[in-house]
């Protein structure tokens, strides 16, 4: 009988995927193991490949259409039959169809459909414009991935594993099949994709009060990344107290008659990337058997978003003034939160800076976001008494700094040195301009 | 005693010594490389370079002579006389040892003759070396090194019973040394060196019997190419005796009897006039300090770690003192990584790119007719191991320069894993096998898939096209089958 075809995940991170190209038209028949079309996923084009033979009675997102995994793209079944009920009604848990036919790694939940086609005019429209599909439609990877060997690519996608996390250790960096079974035993939940597609499925949501949420790519990516830093990058944390009266006061006088005002942040990104001129060495990526020195200064700043965080990067920063810097953060913050960023936009900083003050938070430790191998957190400024020089007693605005560090690659002495720039730059900030 | 410094001593200069020796040359390391008999090791001089030569010419002369009568012409082998392609063979070994001892000038490596004793780990004594008639040719001296690499090579084993005289019983050594050939030569083992020897006395016209222990020849190679190999043999007129063991010979007349006993427990007999024993070869461990130094040895092998470094920090070893393949391009590959080691624990040079020769990125090659190369895994092993690989096959009859070349013979056989589609192994047998082997492993090495090397472009009439088509057919997708 006739059955829905539904978008499965084809890689782990998959949320959503594009169709750029089908393979197969209405109407033909189909043998399991053909390529039924091409997707469009968060990362690259991948072919979506039947897993039984069949006939293609009805396509339900045309190329260029969007849709979420589990949502339905297609109307599968015999010569001849007749697509039509299930053609237009919406997708729904009662006429899921059985495990085999919808291979995606995540449960289909009930969710409100995506569209609702009317019976008559089944044919979605693409949720994104054409324009933006149009650019997405590069064949291959984007340039974002390492270069990687064809095996790699082969098992990466074998094992459900995210190239783009994989530290290449083949010549030139090439990422090589070691890469990625490392990775694939680094994280089950990254090499768990191709394998649960055929294994068993989670129980029906309507048992238990408990809700299992399928995982986001993007939350997906952030667990990912981050324990493969937390497990990986041997950490360790430096703390330093800074009176930041000084360029708190400095930013008053900044911002004094300006439109717009200055944030803290980009001058703490600014002075940042001071101490960094000063100490290159915490601008650098450890890559196993070479350690990476970055030319340029890019520093990315956590900010959260309702869908969970992310880390827009402001690039070259020690040849960038701080409102330039100001004007970038807000305007990648601002993208951020309506249409998301482009991996040129978050990816690859060599240092980070996450600031948890505005919640109230006085000190915290942060974990490394890789590439870069040092990230430091802010705490509140809090106004503290504190011992002169002369022995009389005042009170400052204190702030907390928190270097967290990968020992690979800047020891505790070398990090304990750059921090104290930190902190004489914060507290004299006129030594910037030195 | 005269006492000289060096960052680097290395003892042996074969195909492991000296190519280590010029790698820390290279590297800016002071380097000695001591030697006891000629540079080069036993495969310039009494090993691959001479038996290749030997083997070249075995080919022409039947080539040549069959090519001829082909044609109508009438042979005449009057005045033949293995003396001449023997000679040719001895001037290539001199031509190449020389060659060894240029490039070791070339890069202000110091050569020094004479055999070498480790006097702990950093400290190696050369005794004098033997001239010619005796006479001393060198003083003994003592070196002084900041790493030692041991790179003494290895020899032929010995069988019990049948120790070698170098006249009736021979190692190889013997048989490439001697400027005749014998009218009937028994080989013990088939082997690559049993192989290739009973290729050129064939060739040139000795009656030849292969007997082996195993129930078939090339026991370390794939089976089903290996009977390729026999086929060719028998074809020939060569007997091959598998699943024989030879009890023991006795003198008769100028020659000797040879008693065999098959699985079975059949006794039968065997008459030749010379006994080629090639069974293995024997790492040269002892004798040289080895072990009052600290250094373990497992089974006669040194043991090694990373970057061939032995149990004593500082001594190195590689080569067929090794327990990896005893293969020339073995010891080379690990004489240049233990160099850039030692250069990178002196100098604080760039470590070298891998710790070790790994045993399934390393060709094999017998040269025999039909040639046979191949690396990687053995189908046999994948099988044992209950491990799911697809095998690809293409025969060089399906290749048009195969067939316009008259060699027709022989096939391509690649195995891959069937959910990757990656290059696993390979056996080729066939002309021109042992060259063609190495795009299969370049692409094996570089991660690259069955779908490179078949969507690559190979020029035709090429022999290469054979590899082209043989990763096709692993796609099902082969096109002059």
């Amino acid at each position: 009988m006739a059955e829905r075809l539904l978008m499965m995940a084809l890689s782990p991170t998959m949320s959503e995927g594009t169709i750029v190209k089908w393979k197969v038209a209405e109407g033909s028949a189909f043998a399991a193991g053909s390529v039924l079309c091409e997707v469009e996923t968060d990362k690259a084009s991948m072919d979506y490949e039947a897993t039984k033979d069949a006939v293609l009675l009805k396509i339900l997102l045309p190329e260029g259409g969007k849709a979420s995994v589990g949502d339905p793209i297609a109307v599968i079944g015999k010569a001849g039959e007749d697509p039509g009920p299930l053609a237009a009604a919406a997708p729904g848990i009662a006429s899921r169809p059985p495990a085999a036919a919808a291979p995606g790694p995540v449960p289909v939940l009930p969710r409100a459909p995506s569209f609702a086609p009317e019976p008559s005019a089944p044919i979605a429209p693409p949720r994104v414009p054409t324009a933006a599909a149009e650019g997405m439609k590069r064949p291959s990877a984007p340039s974002s991935f390492p270069p990687s060997s064809p095996l790699a690519r082969a098992l990466a996608r074998e094992l459900g594993v995210d190239l783009r996390s994989a530290r290449g250790s083949g010549p030139g960096g090439r990422v090589v099949e070691r890469d990625v079974r490392a990775l694939a035993e680094l994280g089950p939940q990254a090499a768990r994709g191709a394998a649960a597609a055929t294994g068993p499925r989670a129980t029906a949501p309507d048992q238990a009060a408990d809700r299992r949420v399928p995982v986001t790519g993007k939350r997906a990516v952030i667990a990912r990344r981050l324990s493969e830093s937390f497990f990986v990058a041997p950490h360790y944390y430096l703390k330093r107290r800074v009176d930041a009266g000084p360029v708190m006061a400095l930013r008053a006088t900044a911002n004094a008659g300006r439109q717009k005002p200055i944030s803290l942040n980009a001058f703490l990104i600014k002075l940042s990337a001071e101490a960094i001129v000063r100490h290159p060495y915490v601008n650098s990526t450890w890559e196993g058997a070479t350690i990476l020195e970055r030319s340029s200064i890019d520093i990315g700043l956590a900010v959260d978003l309702p869908d969970g965080l992310i880390t827009p990067v402001v690039r070259d920063c020690a040849r960038k003034g701080v409102a330039a810097i100001d004007e970038e953060l807000s305007a990648l913050i601002a993208k951020a939160r309506e249409r998301g960023l482009a991996p040129s936009e978050y990816e690859g900083p060599g240092f980070t800076i996450s600031n948890l003050g505005s919640f109230g938070v006085e000190e915290f430790t942060a974990i490394i976001n890789p590439p870069g191998s040092a990230i430091l957190a802010l705490g509140a400024a809090v106004a503290e008494p504190f011992v002169r020089d002369d022995g009389t007693v005042g009170v400052r605005r204190a702030m907390a700094l928190t270097l967290g560090c990968d020992h690979r690659v800047i020891d505790g002495a070398a990090g304990a040195r750059f921090l104290a720039t930190l902190v004489s730059l914060i507290e004299e900030p006129g030594k910037a301009l030195l | 005693m005269p006492e000289r410094e060096y960052d680097v001593v290395i003892i042996g200069a074969g195909p492991g010594g000296y190519v280590c020796a010029i790698r820390a040359a290279q590297l800016g390391l002071s380097v000695a490389v001591v030697e006891k008999e000629a540079p080069g090791g036993v495969c310039l001089n009494i090993g691959c370079i001479p038996s290749k030569a030997l083997i070249h010419q075995a080919s022409l002369f039947t080539e040549g002579r069959a090519a001829l009568e082909s044609a109508g012409a009438k042979v005449d082998l009057a005045g033949f006389d293995y003396g001449k392609p023997w000679k040719q063979s001895r001037d290539a070994a001199d031509r190449l040892s020389k060659g060894v001892r240029f490039l070791l000038k070339k890069n202000k490596i110091d050569y020094v003759e004479g055999s070498a004793r480790l006097d702990g780990p950093r400290k190696v004594e050369v005794s004098a070396a033997a001239g010619p008639a005796g006479q001393s040719r060198s003083e003994p001296v003592s070196l002084a090194a900041k790493a030692v690499v041991v790179a003494t090579g290895s020899r032929p084993k010995e069988l019990p019973g049948f120790a070698f005289d170098e006249k009736m019983i021979l190692s190889s050594t013997g048989f490439l040394l001697s400027r005749d050939l014998p009218k009937r030569l028994a080989i013990l083992g088939a082997g690559a060196i049993g192989m290739e020897t009973a290729y050129i006395a064939g060739a040139f016209g000795v009656e030849t019997t292969v007997v082996e222990l195993m129930d078939r020849i090339l026991p370390i190679e794939d089976e089903e190419s290996a009977a390729l190999v026999a086929s060719a043999f028998a074809k020939r007129g060569a007997k091959l005796l598998t699943g024989i063991a030879a009890q023991g010979f006795s003198k008769k007349g100028e020659g000797l009897e040879l008693r065999l006993k098959a699985k079975d427990g059949t006794e039968s007999s065997l008459a030749a006039d010379r006994l080629l024993v090639s069974v293995g070869r024997s790492p040269n461990t002892g004798g040289l300090g080895l072990e009052e130094a600290g250094v373990r040895l497992e089974k006669g092998f040194v043991a090694v770690g990373d970057y061939q470094e032995s149990s004593v920090s500082g001594i190195y070893a590689i080569g067929d003192i090794v327990a990896t393949p005893l293969l020339a391009h073995v010891a080379s590959k690990e004489g240049e990584i233990a160099a850039e080691r030692i250069a990178q624990t002196l100098k604080g040079a760039p470590p070298p790119n891998e710790r070790g020769v790994d045993p399934l990125r390393v060709p094999s090659a017998v040269y025999c007719e039909p040639e046979l190369g191949s690396f990687g895994l053995a189908e046999a092993k994948a099988k044992a191991e209950g491990r799911t690989v697809g095998t690809a096959r293409f025969p060089y009859v399906g290749v048009g320069k195969a067939v316009a070349i008259g060699s027709p013979g022989g096939q391509a056989k690649i195995l891959y894993d069937p959910r990757t589609r990656a290059i696993l192994g390979a056996t080729i047998v066939g002309a021109g096998a042992t060259e063609l082997v190495h795009e299969l492993l370049l692409a094996a090495r570089s991660e690259l898939l069955l779908d490179d090397v078949a969507d690559m472009i190979h020029a035709h009439p090429t022999l290469s096209e054979l590899i082209m088509e043989g990763a096709r057919a692993g796609l099902g997708r082969a096109i002059h089958i």
